[in-house]
């Protein structure tokens, strides 16, 4: 049936024991335990240190499923649980508690590259490779010509890889994983890694994949655009639980909207005027504005406390900087010693991709701080164009273009 | 994967049976029928690690050689010429390597698949295959090396003017019995290497002891007084079949010997095989 869902998780739990016994622990630490707590039996009156082990629950009581040939997106911040969850639908880890179904095969594909190795050949890693994600030698020979050719690395096929490229290197690792044909794929941030060009290739494959064949994706990435461009629905983790589903563009909206990106930054030293935070706030990122709000302090009155903001690709070209100098007559508040100045910008003429914001910190005459792509932000844009190029090729920014025509 | 026809969506797994269900604590039903399935990647890391080990070398393989004919040629030496022990009429040189051959398959197999979770430690974190394919390609390496040794060892026979005897056709199966108890021990080494790193350098202590406490460079017929102490160190009665296979040299067959370390393999081999799926579910997250 084609509504029923391919994957059902319910009430999955995955729980970590932080402390010194719960990691690869050595015999001398079990040993040393033992003699403790001899010790601390004939040594009366002091108590034994119960050795510290804590909790750390990565994933609470998260349900949801995935109807087949549906693309999922799943969101959230470092740390929310995304990774664990992948790892326990990949059967790397087991979960504590709850329960997984999956009805089809699964290749999951958690790192570019899993298993190549240095010294052996392109060719040889193909094979190694594609057996370690699950394909069979006559699988894999059967669909080697095809791998070569997707990689765009014929000359070098006999090559170590240790003499490849990082380029070289991607291309070979996404050509053997775009070939995997399993029922159910899932995918870490692995397109973060390699060339845009190649990206949108490894990209259209997904797309292919799933429109023709059904396949079920279950995708994570920090990339608001390539989460845009190929999920349908999206998953919000935070904190371990599930703080939202549905259509990827809703998901991901309200997954920006939540909190800021900030960063606050301790003193290099009092005695020189010096950033104190920066934050974007994320409210405003969901309605398509930018608002930086810097915060400063000062031994000596700044008159005017001047701010610069940069944006800048994720690659650190500048696309856009401004400062109150700029803002000539228009920005002349009195001495102040410490606040926070917020840039506001109401329309943002950027595509969907992720930002880096760098911030400098003066008075009318001098520079006294700055902080070079402290915060990035993820900015999803309100305009959607289906048949877009690729940022490299386009450029960031997102003119409005008028379009005429004079017929002959 | 292989031989399956790859599904057509819709009409993909509609019968519960194929489902995959991930639980804490389910060992998974189709675990063996897994491990056939990974067959092929058990023959690619086995070929890997044998490719990589000598990539850069200029003696390549010669290497798998050098180290059993050095050892053979000291403990000739030591044992045969100093120590003036009896190999009953045979060279000296060949019942030290007819011994020294299930002894290298054993502890190669030993160290290497003890290692090789740890070494291998970047698949195990983010790529599933039941674990077992880890030790196992290192015994796979392990037998290779030891083939090597084999056409060396024959060379020598008949360089020595002894010819094979139906002896040596039983010889696979005591090749067996010697990969079985290194397969026993070498899954609990294996699975204690990852939660104890002590075992590191527990199991590099325990092969070098172990050549010395096993009949390697002497006959177990000079110390028949030692014979039961012996017996229980369950590699003598492989080496003692090995030597019956290999140096035909009129010594009764071994039956209590062999028996032993058959019975020892066995215990060493299931407790080894059951404490490994137990600890396997953890690899990933004490790696």
């Amino acid at each position: 049936m084609p509504g029923d869902p391919i994957i059902t998780v319910e009430n999955l739990s995955k729980r970590y024991l932080l402390g010194h016994q719960a990691l690869a622990d050595t015999l001398r630490d079990r040993l040393g335990h033992g003699a403790r707590r001899a010790l601390g039996f004939l040594r009366l009156g002091k108590r034994h240190e119960k050795p510290k082990i804590e909790e750390f629950w990565a994933l609470s009581d998260v349900s949801f499923e995935v109807p087949r040939g549906r693309v999922m997106g799943v969101v959230g911040r470092n740390g929310a649980g995304k990774s664990t969850l992948l790892k326990i639908l990949s059967r790397i880890t087991e979960p504590t508690t709850g329960r997984v179904r999956m009805r089809g095969r699964v290749a999951s594909l958690l790192e570019v590259g899993t298993g190549f190795h240095p010294e052996l050949t392109g060719r040889e890693n193909v094979f190694l490779n594609g057996a370690i994600l699950g394909m069979s030698r006559s699988e894999i020979f059967r669909k080697f010509d095809e791998i070569v050719a997707f990689s765009e690395i014929e000359k070098f096929l006999d090559t170590p890889v240790k003499h490849y490229s990082s380029g070289m290197y991607v291309r070979l690792a996404f050509a053997i994983a775009a070939h995997l044909e399993p029922e159910i794929l899932i995918v870490d941030e692995v397109l973060a890694v390699g060339d845009a060009q190649f990206q949108k290739k490894c990209l259209a494959k997904v797309s292919e994949v799933t429109r023709d064949d059904g396949r079920t994706v279950l995708f994570v990435s920090h990339n608001s655009a390539a989460l845009q461009s190929i999920c349908d629905t999206g998953l919000w983790l935070s904190q371990g639980k599930v703080a939202g589903e549905g259509p990827i563009n809703e998901c991901l909206a309200a997954y920006l909207r939540t909190g800021s990106n900030q960063v606050v930054f301790s003193a290099p030293s009092e005695e020189k005027p010096h950033i104190t935070s920066i934050s974007v706030d994320s409210r405003s990122l969901a309605e398509g504005r930018v608002q930086v709000a810097v915060g400063f302090k000062s031994p000596f009155p700044l008159s005017p406390p001047i701010v610069g903001v940069l944006i800048s690709s994720k690659f650190g070209q500048p696309i856009s900087g401004s400062n109150g100098r700029m803002a000539g007559d228009r920005w002349k508040p009195g001495p102040v010693r410490a606040g926070v100045i917020t840039a506001h910008l109401d329309h943002v003429p950027l595509h969907s991709d992720t930002y880096l914001i760098s911030v400098y910190l003066g008075d009318s005459i001098m520079d006294y701080d700055q902080r070079l792509e402290a915060v990035e932000f993820n900015f999803v844009s309100p305009r959607f164009y289906p048949q877009m190029p690729p940022l490299h090729v386009i450029g960031p920014s997102d003119f409005e273009w008028q379009w005429s025509l004079k017929e002959d | 994967m292989s031989g399956l026809p790859l599904s057509h969506p819709g009409s993909a797994s509609a019968d519960s049976e194929n489902d995959l269900i991930i639980e804490a604590g389910r060992a998974s039903s189709n675990y063996w029928s897994d491990l056939w399935r990974y067959r092929d990647l058990l023959m690619f890391l086995t070929m890997r690690d044998i490719k990589v080990r000598y990539k850069q070398t200029v003696l390549g393989v010669g290497w798998a050689v050098i180290q059993p004919v050095i050892t053979t040629i000291i403990f000739t030496f030591v044992f045969g010429k100093l120590a003036g022990m009896s190999a009953g009429g045979v060279p000296y040189p060949l019942l030290v390597l007819a011994g020294l051959l299930p002894w290298q398959l054993f502890s190669a197999a030993l160290s290497g698949s003890s290692a090789s979770l740890i070494s291998n430690a970047n698949l195990i974190s983010k790529v599933y295959f039941p674990r077992l394919i880890i030790p196992l390609s290192s015994l796979g390496v392990a037998l290779i090396d030891f083939l090597v040794v084999l056409v060396l060892y024959f060379g020598m026979s008949i360089w020595f003017g002894r010819i094979p005897s139906w002896h040596w056709a039983l010889l696979p199966l005591f090749i067996v019995a010697a990969m079985v108890l290194a397969l026993g021990a070498g899954l609990w080494f294996t699975a204690l290497t990852v939660k104890y790193r002590d075992f590191r350098y527990i199991v590099p202590f325990f092969v070098q002891v172990g050549v010395f406490i096993s009949p390697i460079g002497y006959s177990t017929g000079v110390v028949p007084s030692w014979r039961n102490l012996l017996d229980l160190n369950p590699i003598t009665g492989v080496i003692d079949a090995f030597r019956w296979c290999l140096l035909s040299d009129g010594q009764p067959f071994d039956v209590r010997g062999i028996l032993c370390s058959i019975a020892i393999s066995a215990v060493l081999t299931l407790s080894g095989l059951q404490y490994f799926r137990k600890m396997e579910k953890t690899f990933a997250d004490i790696i």
